[in-house]
């Protein structure tokens, strides 16, 4: 288990390193995201340790949003100020690009199983 | 104890990482125990839950934000290891992925562009201030890196957190709704789009719904978190630099 929070804090910290280094507007845990995925297709069988320590992280990861969204007590006046732009591009551009998505996968994706009845699937 | 007592308390207590800390840990968990006693419906977030809680506390007790983050740093932490864990699950997805990774990648390209020029343009033309623009770009991917992007390109990471949370909730519970409208009904499709435009919080709601768009949910949002990472902060450079 130590060894695999270690390996994930090696991968983080070298994307920390990489996007200092090379001036990258790209956080340094996705460049750690990357360069672990690629560790994994060259390893194609993932250690158990290593898939247990990262389902363990991600098992809640919901909680590890708190945090940073408790700040919104900070950003009270930005929100009161700019709220109709905001509640519209989570509104609108949110179902925008998903409908848009979903329509472009329908139509490339190779056919297969498809919803019985749209009204199911909520 | 008298009242001045109990105040000298707090602020003893409010000084502690540990209060912070705590805090955060049993707010979490009684969101996610009403989560739970409500059938696991989307409206009721565990996240927005613990949000509230804890803003309650602090605007009750007078707590500053830099105060409470001196214990909630601990969680806060974690984001970062989190977030390339997100490899596992991708890597699980292998098999989906190389199987139509040319129509999958321009999907996930397309996607993350509707999602971040549309609401960029939409908010602007509605008179939103550069920082919010650039707060709210990213606001369709999972919130560690929408805060890291957000950072990048001159945004308020707190603002974006927010933003990435309401994100997700909207299109958990009115995306199915609209794709019903467009008669949608490829599952691989709807996942995939969930996963795109509403991220970790769209794609635990696809997996509740079925198991194939599920799958291609988290196969969505893993690489449109890289496929966001990587176009936004050039674009928004190029553009705007």
């Amino acid at each position: 288990m130590i060894a695999a929070f270690a390996l994930i804090l090696v991968c983080q910290l070298f994307g920390e390193v990489v996007s200092e280094l090379f001036d990258l507007p790209v956080p340094g845990p996705v460049i750690g995201l990357v360069l672990l995925f690629f560790g994994l297709l060259i390893k194609r069988k993932p250690p158990k340790i290593l898939t247990d320590a990262a389902d363990n992280l991600l098992i809640h990861f919901s909680l590890l949003f708190v945090p940073a969204g408790v700040g919104v007590v900070t950003q009270i006046d930005r929100l009161k100020g700019d709220w109709l732009p905001i509640a519209a591009a989570l509104i609108i551009s949110t179902l925008l690009a998903m409908v848009l998505t979903a329509l472009l996968m329908s139509k490339l994706l190779p056919k297969q199983e498809t919803v019985e009845k749209a009204e199911d699937a909520q | 104890m008298n009242e001045t007592d109990i105040t000298q308390l707090w602020v003893y207590l409010s000084t502690k990482p540990l209060t912070g800390l705590t805090i955060t840990l049993v707010a979490y968990a009684i969101g996610f125990w009403l989560y739970q006693k409500s059938n696991r419906n989307p409206l009721c977030n565990p996240v927005v839950i613990a949000i509230a809680l804890i803003a309650l506390v602090l605007h009750l007790t007078g707590t500053p934000y830099a105060a409470y983050f001196e214990g909630a740093q601990f969680v806060h932490f974690l984001l970062g290891p989190a977030t390339v864990a997100l490899a596992v699950p991708l890597f699980r997805q292998t098999a989906t992925l190389k199987r139509a990774l040319p129509v999958i990648a321009f999907g996930v390209l397309f996607g993350s562009l509707v999602a971040s020029a549309s609401t960029v343009i939409l908010a602007w033309a509605l008179g939103a201030s550069p920082e919010t623009l650039a707060s709210l770009a990213p606001k369709s991917v999972t919130t560690p890196v929408a805060m890291g992007i957000a950072e990048e390109i001159g945004g308020v990471p707190a603002l974006t957190a927010v933003c990435v949370i309401a994100t997700g909730i909207v299109g958990a519970t009115l995306g199915p709704t609209v794709m019903n409208l467009a008669r949608l009904k490829d599952w691989r499709a709807r996942g995939f789009a969930m996963g795109v435009a509403a991220h970790g919080i769209g794609t635990a709601r696809a997996f509740q719904v079925n198991e194939t768009a599920g799958a291609f949910s988290g196969l969505a949002m893993g690489l449109n978190t890289m496929a966001t990472a990587l176009t936004i902060p050039f674009l928004w450079h190029w553009m705007f630099g």
